[in-house]
């Protein structure tokens, strides 16, 4: 029978109002997490929020479930222990471009590798917003930020790219305009065992935008809008046009066993003491 | 349930609002209108298609809509 939870069971409405900048799209994000949550009818007190630092770090203290807001770039690290202290929770760790691919890289490629039964919601917005702007892993190339004033010479990772080659059992992109789509994506995501990515390009008005996107959060939001192009279309373009755009959609579904199945295959006695199969 | 037999309720709360103009811009029926300051009013709410775009893609949690059913 359906309970029917909504959004608030998962949302701290006393916290209000948020701490991001007007145009930031973090909250939709949050809105989406929350609404998936409710969707799939996991008891907050099931599920584990693990953040690190940065704008979209400072979500934890939006939510009702459980929350550990670690050191920089650590969130996979510590949300692994939770998972494997306790594998009947549902672990999801909420990071940045900079905490995920930067500081928390190294995390994030071995947990794909492992495919420890975590989802990572990742707030792409191209930049490090808290700390003043500077550019990021993921800052498109030739943008021009605090530390890359005439342009950033690097090409961006492709974090969606990354985390399949690595091994991610579930991978898919998505944007903070796209709100429908975006909240689809996390619940597959949370409801699949394995490492999950949800990738969700966001805006930043305040120090991207500024310096890339002539207008208000409007055009922010727009040029996030017009970066990316749905899958089914995306498949018709050819490379050179595919280089201009950001595919969005379900990018990888696979069925790999995740990191506790194999354990308690190499090791049974795991199993016999293991509190329960998780989700 | 058929959308006209249903009723609609915008509610703004200014103090969460912080004028981004999301709202205002992407609602395809145009129910808003901004003020001055870019606060969002809600001028033509007989269009409204009961979306809740508006809803999700505001960032403060500031829109709320209420739909309720008919007698």
């Amino acid at each position: 029978m359906a309970v029917n939870l909504s959004y608030r069971e998962y949302f701290k409405e006393d916290a209000l109002p948020l701490m991001w900048c007007a145009g930031c799209g973090n909250g939709i994000l949050l809105r989406a997490i929350t609404d998936s949550l409710a969707d799939l009818e996991i008891p907050p007190h099931q599920v584990v929020v693990s953040t690190g630092i940065g704008c979209w770090g400072k979500a934890d203290d939006y939510m009702t479930t459980h929350a550990f807001h670690g050191s920089h770039g650590r969130a996979l690290a510590f949300g692994t222990g939770i998972k494997l202290g306790n594998p009947d929770l549902h672990v999801i760790a909420l990071m940045g471009d900079g905490d995920a691919l930067a500081i928390g890289g190294n995390h994030f490629i071995h947990a794909a590798r492992r495919n420890i039964d975590i989802t990572a919601i990742i707030s792409n917005n191209f930049t490090y917003g808290m700390t003043g702007g500077q550019y990021s892993p993921t800052t498109p190339l030739s943008s021009k930020t605090t530390t890359s004033p005439i342009g950033v010479a690097e090409p961006a990772f492709d974090v969606c790219g990354l985390a399949e080659e690595c091994g991610a059992n579930y991978v898919a992109r998505s944007t903070v305009y796209h709100v429908t789509q975006l909240k689809r994506l996390i619940t597959a995501a949370i409801k699949k065992k394995g490492f999950n990515v949800v990738e969700a390009i966001n805006t930043c008005p305040t120090h991207f935008g500024r310096r890339n996107v002539p207008g208000d959060t409007v055009e922010m939001m727009n040029y996030i809008k017009e970066m990316t192009v749905a899958k089914s279309r995306y498949e018709k373009m050819d490379d050179e046009e595919k280089a201009k755009y950001l595919v969005t959609g379900e990018l990888v579904n696979k069925e790999r066993p995740d990191f506790l199945s194999v354990y308690r295959e190499i090791n049974p006695a795991a199993s016999e003491s293991g509190r329960g199969e998780g989700k | 349930m058929n959308k006209t037999d249903q009723s609609v309720k915008i509610n703004i709360d200014e103090s969460l609002c912080k004028r981004c103009g999301f709202c205002i811009e992407y609602c395809n029926t145009k129910v808003y209108e901004a003020d001055q300051d870019g606060l969002p009013l809600v001028k033509n709410l007989d269009n409204c298609t009961k979306c809740r775009l508006c809803e999700l893609r505001c960032p403060d949690f500031a829109v709320k809509v209420e739909v309720e059913n008919n007698e």
